[in-house]
């Protein structure tokens, strides 16, 4: 029997409802955990750790503390105002001395980042001062290299001596830290990024334009279209989907060449003369014409999925208020399909911001983007430190268009399927 | 060659969707201003076609459709001024009540003051005055199907289709909103042409009815003439109960005519579908024509019959006989002595008039 005893309800065995109800769920939790647990280690592996050691990396600057711990401690004791005293170069001295090879030259690339000509100076120290026996160091360190005098190679070390650095976040928009560690720009030969960033925008931008241009009424006939012709037509907008990559980015070299298909028609039909061939690839232009190829169907997929689900009679009732077609268009269909049109363009902005396989092979020098730098970085220059904070900004920036969006459009007003 | 007295008028309409099978066969119809015209039929018998022919949404394939005496084929279905409810309502479902009452007008560039009003008067009319600023998904069904109807009527068209816009309500809303549509047809004295498949609800609300099957009209008539007159043997079986006896025609006698059944009994009926002696015919008979044992009145037709099954409704007791060969004639009874005598097994006389019953075609 069920009884109320000091305001707790009982079940039919005397337990109070709540403890059984808790009990009843708790198994419920325990295999809801079950079912995601691997595929929430898979993550927690692949995905959250990575991007924390990423976000670490970028302003991470412990390595060269651990290379001159001493040289460091005596450094912080300098006055900065004349060259520093005989006991910070005998610190630096053996510490150069006594390091393994391959750490110095580690230490000395990022050293190099804030002073160039440290790398070479280091270098040379490393072989010569075997043959120093005793001190005092100074002169003859000195006398090894002139640079040992220069006090723009001192200051420059100030720079490190902390264990985080913002120094790669001001590469990534073409700053950098003077000797004094004050923020500067870079000189004019080396500003590479602001630009980059901008035509990362751009050409995602764009992409995301035309996508959503040549999308819509693809997507838009799709769902009406009797299911065995629209299947059919699913079909071939996925077709992308079934061949590499590759293959299709060098088939759009081959389209587009200033030899290739394209031109040769055109020619041909005598619309352009010869010497007039189009530059469609190599260049910026190439790398839009590709991606949204490429891209197209991540529009066309929610696209659709929302429009299936929009009824033909709201049209139809909007006709039968009077509406012409084209203001029924654009104040009821278009409004209903904005789920869609906003999961269409997040999905492929992100998948565009990000994207290197395309640029790096159609673009050319002017059709770069953002993940070219962070490829080269990661590949070529090994810093892996400037990549990370280039990767870090792209996800700030993205969290934060994503915030914006949440706040202008709503994020219930996204439909992926 | 619009007629000047009809308001909407079908002229020999047809319809087909693939080119191979007519949807519609040869439709005439006139309705006059201000009727409440109901298309009654079987699924698939073509009267969502016919209504979607009239708002613009299907081009006829033959013939011509005449609003006000005015050709409408070519007129696209934005320009047609009229109104209609949806069977699931389409209420746009990002606009609020408001909004979607205000869409037609807005349209018609009304301005701001004239739009308020009409939008209030109208969602007074169907007493939703508070629920203007709500999201349609906000609203009960029935609710959601008054918006729809408030929306099809707020800028005065000329006519109002309905395509079974019930179908979707329990039958309790369903009963109180058939009132509801009435009483504002009847106020503000709009023509409607409204499509169901329930017959009680076509009995109930209209002016008129045109019963169809298979892409034609089988019967136009008010509803009393419907269930008490009906044409042929397809009507007479759609709408209510009725008992039909398949024989042929033995003679003809001015409005009446001898029918003798298979089984070798002689019924006298009108004629009503058969033309000539030794056609095959359906007398066609409602259950509650029949009298049980009757004593007195002047009935041209008596049967002896077998009892075959009694069930009890309460108020009358449904009975179901074997009589010249049909062993499904029901019979209804009204639960007073006659009834309580009843036995399954007896046998018992079965009177009517031949006044009651028609000679129909065969089916
Ligand atoms: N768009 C269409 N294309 C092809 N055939 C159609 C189309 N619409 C209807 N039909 C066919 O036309 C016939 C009549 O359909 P209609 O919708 O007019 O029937 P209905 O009387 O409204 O039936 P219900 O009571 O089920 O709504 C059906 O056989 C149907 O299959
Ligand atoms: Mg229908």
């Amino acid at each position: 029997m069920n009884e109320t005893t000091a305001g707790s309800i009982l079940t039919t065995e005397g337990i109070p409802l709540k403890v059984s109800l808790q009990k009843a769920e708790r198994r419920n939790k325990i295999r809801a955990i079950l079912l995601v647990a691997p595929l929430l280690l898979f993550i927690l592996f692949t995905f959250l750790i990575p991007i924390g050691d990423m976000l670490l990396r970028s302003v991470d600057d412990s390595y060269i503390n651990t290379v001159f711990p001493k040289t460091f401690k005596e450094y912080k004791k300098w006055d900065r105002q004349d060259l520093p005293s005989e006991e910070l170069y005998k610190t630096m001295f053996f510490e150069v001395k006594d390091s393994e090879g391959y750490a110095i030259g580690k230490a000395s690339t990022r050293m190099n980042y804030a002073k160039s000509g440290w790398k070479s100076l280091l270098k040379k120290s490393k072989r010569k001062f075997k043959k120093i026996e005793e001190g005092p160091y100074k002169e003859q360190m000195i006398a090894i290299d002139k640079k040992w005098a220069d006090m723009e190679y001192w200051k420059a070390l100030g720079v490190m001596v902390d264990a985080t650095t913002a120094g790669y976040y001001l590469n990534a928009v073409d700053l950098k830290y003077n000797v004094d560690k004050e923020v500067v720009r870079q000189k004019e030969n080396r500003r590479i990024y602001n630009h980059t960033w901008v035509k990362t925008f751009k050409v995602s931008i764009l992409v995301m334009i035309f996508c959503l241009m040549l999308g819509y009424p693809i997507s838009y006939l799709l769902s009406t279209l009797p299911l065995k012709y629209s299947n059919l037509l699913m079909i071939c907008v996925l077709l992308p989907f079934w061949t590499s990559l590759l293959v299709r980015t060098v088939a759009w070299m081959v389209m587009l060449q200033q030899k290739g298909v394209f031109n040769n028609l055109l020619v041909m039909s005598n619309i352009i003369a010869d010497e007039n061939r189009f530059k469609l690839m190599y260049n910026e232009t190439a790398t839009i014409i590709v991606m949204t190829q490429i891209l197209l169907p991540f529009m066309v997929l929610p696209l659709y999925s929302v429009m299936k689900t929009i009824s033909p009679n709201y049209m139809r009732a909007a006709l039968n208020l009077g509406a012409s077609p084209l203001h029924a268009f654009w104040k009821i269909y278009m409004p209903n399909s904005v789920p869609g049109i906003s999961a269409g363009c997040m999905l492929v902005f992100i998948l565009a911001i990000g994207y290197y396989i395309t640029p790096e092979l159609v673009g050319g020098k002017d059709g770069q983007m953002i993940g070219n730098w962070i490829a080269y970085h990661l590949k070529t220059t090994l810093n892996w430190g400037l990549s990370a904070a280039l990767g870090a900004i792209l996800l700030g920036v993205l969290t934060v268009l994503y915030w914006v969006y949440n706040k202008l459009v709503g994020i219930e007003n996204i439909k992926l399927g | 060659m619009g007629s000047s007295d009809s308001f909407v008028k079908f002229d020999k309409v047809d319809k087909s969707y693939d080119g191979e099978t007519l949807v519609v066969k040869d439709l005439n119809v006139d309705i006059p201003q201000g009727e409440f015209l109901t298309m009654l039929g079987p699924s698939g018998s073509g009267k969502t076609t016919t209504l979607m022919m009239l708002a613009g949404f299907e081009t006829p394939t033959g013939g011509e459709i005449y609003l006000e005496g005015e050709a409408i084929n070519k007129i696209p279905p934005n320009k047609r001024g009229i109104g209609m409810v949806f069977q699931n309502y389409a209420l746009f479902p990002h606009l609020t009540v408001n909004e979607n009452l205000a869409f037609p007008l807005e349209v018609r560039k009304l301005n701001k003051s004239e739009i308020e009003e009409k939008v209030k008067k109208t969602l007074d009319m169907v007493e939703l005055g508070e629920f203007g600023n709500r999201m349609p998904l906000q609203l009960s069904g029935g609710q959601q199907q008054r918006v729809a109807l408030a929306r099809s009527l707020v800028f005065e068209p000329r006519l109002v289709l309905m395509d079974e816009p019930l179908g979707a309500l329990d039958k309790k809303l369903r009963e109180q909103m058939q009132y509801e549509i009435k009483h504002i047809h009847e106020r503000i004295g709009i023509t409607v042409v409204y499509v169901t498949h329930d017959q009680s609800e076509a009995l109930t609300m209209s002016n008129r009815i045109a019963v169809f099957n298979d892409g034609k009209i089988q019967q136009i008539s008010s509803p009393d003439v419907l269930y008490e007159k009906p044409e042929n043997a397809f009507v007479a079986n759609f709408i209510g109960e009725n008992n039909q006896l398949k024989g042929k025609v033995k003679s003809i006698n001015g409005k009446n005519c001898v029918v003798t059944t298979d089984h070798g009994d002689e019924i006298t009926s009108l004629k009503i579908n058969v033309n000539s002696v030794g056609d095959s015919s359906t007398v066609s008979l409602r259950p509650e024509r029949v009298e049980i044992n009757a004593t007195e009145g002047n009935f041209e037709n008596s049967f002896n019959a077998k009892v075959k099954e009694l069930i009890y409704l309460g108020d009358h007791i449904r009975t179901r006989v074997e009589v010249c060969g049909n062993d499904q004639f029901i019979v209804k009874v009204p639960n007073s002595y006659k009834g309580a005598n009843l036995k399954e097994g007896s046998t018992v006389k079965l009177s009517w008039k031949a006044s009651d019953s028609r000679a129909l075609d065969l089916r």
